[in-house]
């Protein structure tokens, strides 16, 4: 048996030694995102409600220039386990937009004034106009985009794996917002040598290294009337957590109803376990 | 379904209806007097789990259905419909898609034990057939899950394993064609697809159905290998024993399964998956599930292409002729200590493979997926048809009492809890 074990050994070092290499080859010098602090992570996370509203504002004003998120209406700003917008906010905020209907009896389309049901609109009438604002690089809809995007903390063996199964034990499910935080803070001077064309831009976080976003956020850009420093930092992590809140709504409801979920399943199984010692007391097996 | 049946109706009603449709004497003899080897471990409990999600996924498929939209500009917009809109349409996709992958987690679990504990030999062939052929079917309904909500992955993913069917040699490009409904994968191939994703986990329920009688038939192999041989000492009825057993196994289960779906419901998941489809961005890095991880490295370790299909497809077909090439006359791994070195090499290759599919390839991750794939095919046609003939298993206790009597070393209970019913079986 002690044979067998140092043969599976050896043969483990060589296997990870043939797939080193691999990442060398592979290797685009990014800039691993930091871990942020959410208040939405974790068993009993859940969004802070304040930082959505900020986040809605920073989104309002600077994102949605360029970016879509079609699948939000206004009246989910309203929606309990999300910015939590009083009815009479979300119906000033709908209002703030012009949205084309129609058509009317006369057959005509018509602009009136944004509704509480009404979806986000887009500033640009279809994905043509966006790309030709956007120097030919299309702005990808905000609406799952939080979700959309991961990375890995590294791409070797075995770290990789023992990556993936701590992320499992620990929940670790915020890639998406870690991404977007390291992606809008991750803007840098090239390195020397490194040509950048015209209408791309230099980040450590973006796979590849180039952007065609410009940086979106600078200090004192949107304006905040919590206190909350008016920082390119914290709006990105405001803007970020308005995404998840975006690309997952449910996230509350479902943690909490997993941890009744879990209370349920934990005390049925205990009072099965009993129930299935008890029957089987007096049998050998 | 063997042997004599236990059941007494116990009014008039039940013994009317015994007359004419005996469906509560065939429950009985099959989920209650059954008689189970009384040394089962929790390995024999991932039959019960597979049983529990297959209806799973079925009840929340059916509802699924209900909000989705299968045509390629909506199905996107539809799933997101449902996690948004629909009441516990979160939950439902969430239990939906972390179900597939649970379903597998069980599935392997019950393929090993079989592998591990030699099920799949006589008198148990088709069974183990009827095994493989669930297999197969659970995989190509996954596949076609995978494709409905129409993000990159799903795609892409499709994409490439149809284009594996034009290495066909003359006709291939022909048959892409036909399975695509066009020149590409497109609204075609998506509503085919949702079509046979919603057939398919009923032909699994009917192949379940086969699968159990003919286990039913046979009787179930147990961790010693050897036979029932006295049904009294042997057995234990099925309901009380078993049915608690294996409903706390599924609790157990269900625990790890609500895990995934309401802490981490997107880690089995790719992220590009929540980008919708694009024809023309090809993903940088395509991948499958990570149940057909292993399959995937395999298809690309050979270097043609036609040579990968068929390497593919034989992995999983050679299993099916399993009984045959292995020559043992011993079933149990535990008396069989140079097989059950090979069985615990063959699992670390497996899982070997399963992180090499999931691997960009390079030169080094390809030069490991051969010998690993090399390694599989060998294991099944060299390593288990020799090693019957040399290996010289352990003593084999007589009986599963003796089995058991050796373990707990104390013959006390023995035959006081002959419950299971009088059987002609043996
Ligand atoms: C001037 C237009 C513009 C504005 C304003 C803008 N973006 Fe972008 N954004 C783009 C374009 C164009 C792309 C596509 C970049 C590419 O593909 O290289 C993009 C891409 C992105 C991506 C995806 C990067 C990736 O990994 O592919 C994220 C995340 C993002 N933007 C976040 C934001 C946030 C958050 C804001 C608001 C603070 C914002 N953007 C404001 C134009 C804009
Ligand atoms: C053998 C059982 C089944 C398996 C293994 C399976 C697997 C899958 C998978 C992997 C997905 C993709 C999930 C995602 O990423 O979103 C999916 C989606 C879907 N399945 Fe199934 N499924 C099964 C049974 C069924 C049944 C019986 C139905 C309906 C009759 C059904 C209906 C659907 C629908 C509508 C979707 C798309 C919605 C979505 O993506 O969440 N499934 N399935």
């Amino acid at each position: 048996m002690l044979k067998i074990k140092i043969a599976l050994f050896a043969g483990f070092v060589a296997v990870a030694g043939a797939l080193s290499p691999a990442t060398a080859q592979e290797a685009h010098h990014n800039l691993v995102p930091e871990k942020q602090n959410w208040s939405f992570s974790g068993p009993f996370g859940t969004y802070d409600h304040a930082q959505l509203q900020r986040g809605y504002r920073v989104f309002r004003e600077v994102c949605s220039n360029c970016h879509s998120m079609k699948f939000m209406a206004f009246r989910n700003l309203a929606d309990k386990g999300g910015p939590e917008f009083s009815e009479s906010q979300v119906k000033a905020l709908a209002a703030e937009y012009k949205i084309k209907d129609g058509p009317n009896d006369a057959g005509e389309m018509y602009e009136r004034a944004g509704r509480a049901s009404d979806y986000f609109p887009w500033t640009f009438a279809n994905p043509e106009a966006a790309k030709a604002a956007n120097g030919g690089a299309l702005p990808p809809d905000m609406s799952v985009l939080a979700k959309a995007r991961s990375f890995h903390r590294c791409d070797w063996f075995p770290c990789d794996v023992s990556n993936a199964l701590l992320d499992v034990v620990t929940q670790y499910q915020e890639h998406g917002p870690d991404y977007i935080v390291g992606l809008l803070n991750g803007y840098a001077t090239p390195p020397a040598g490194e040509e950048i064309a015209p209408g791309l831009n230099y980040n450590l976080v973006m796979p590849g290294n180039k952007i065609a976003m410009a940086k979106p956020l600078s200090d004192g850009q949107v304006d905040y009337t919590d206190g909350t420093p008016k920082t390119a930092v914290q709006y990105s992590r405001d803007v970020a957590a308005f995404l998840m809140w975006a690309a997952e709504p449910k996230l509350e409801e479902r943690k909490k109803t997993g941890f009744r979920a879990m209370v349920f399943l934990i005390l049925f199984a205990t009072l099965m376990w009993f129930v299935k010692r008890r029957v089987w007391a007096d049998v050998a097996h | 379904m063997s042997g004599h049946s236990s059941y007494t109706p116990s009014n008039g009603f039940s013994r009317w209806l015994d007359n004419r449709l005996p469906i509560v004497r065939l429950a009985h003899d099959s989920f209650v007097s059954y008689p189970t080897p009384r040394n089962l471990n929790y390995f024999w409990t991932f039959g019960g789990i597979l049983s529990l999600m297959l209806v799973a996924q079925i009840v929340t498929g059916i509802v699924l259905v209900m909000h989705y939209t299968p045509e390629s500009t909506m199905a996107f917009g539809s799933v997101e419909h449902i996690m948004r809109d629909v009441n516990y349409g979160w939950l439902l996709r969430y239990l939906h898609a972390n179900g597939a992958s649970m379903f597998f987690v069980a599935v392997y679990l019950h393929m090993f034990r079989g592998l591990y504990y030699g099920s799949y030999k006589a008198p148990r062939e088709v069974l183990w057939i009827l095994g493989v052929i669930i297999f197969l079917l659970m995989m190509a309904t996954g596949f076609m899950g995978y494709v409905l909500p129409w993000g990159q992955m799903s795609f892409w993913g499709a994409k490439v394993i149809t284009s594996l069917f034009s290495a066909i040699p003359i006709v291939g490009d022909s048959v892409t064609t036909w399975l695509w409904g066009g020149y590409s994968v497109d609204n075609p191939t998506l509503n085919r697809f949702f079509s046979l994703h919603f057939l398919l986990p009923f032909m699994i329920a009917g192949v379940v159905i086969l699968h159990v009688w003919a286990l039913h038939v046979v009787g179930q192999n147990n961790p010693s290998g050897v036979e029932v041989t006295d049904v009294n000492k042997d057995t234990v009825a099925f309901t009380p024993y078993a049915t608690t057993k294996d409903g706390f196994a599924m609790l157990c289960f269900l625990i790890f399964y609500s895990w995934f779906v309401f802490y981490v419901p997107n880690f089995l998941g790719h992220a590009d998956n929540y980008i919708p489809a694009n024809a023309l961005v090809t993903p940088a890095h395509i991948v499958p599930e990570w149940y057909y991880l292993p399959f995937y490295a395999i298809l690309r370790a050979v270097p043609s292409k036609l040579g990968g299909v068929i390497a593919m497809f034989s992995a999983i077909a050679l299993l099916a002729f399993l009984p045959w090439l292995d020559t043992s006359k011993v079933r149990s791994a535990t008396f069989r200590p140079v097989y059950r070195a090979f069985f615990w090499i063959l699992v670390i290759v497996c899982l070997g493979l399963g992180y090499l599919g999931s691997q960009p390839p390079t030169d080094g991750t390809t030069f490991v997926a051969r010998i690993f794939t090399s390694y599989y095919f060998m294991h099944f046609l060299v390593i288990l048809p020799l090693l019957g003939l040399f290996e010289t298993p352990l003593k084999l206790p007589t009986s599963i009492a003796d089995a058991i009597l050796a373990k707990t070393g104390s013959a006390a209970a023995m035959g006081h809890a002959a419950v299971a019913e009088p059987n002609t079986k043996g």
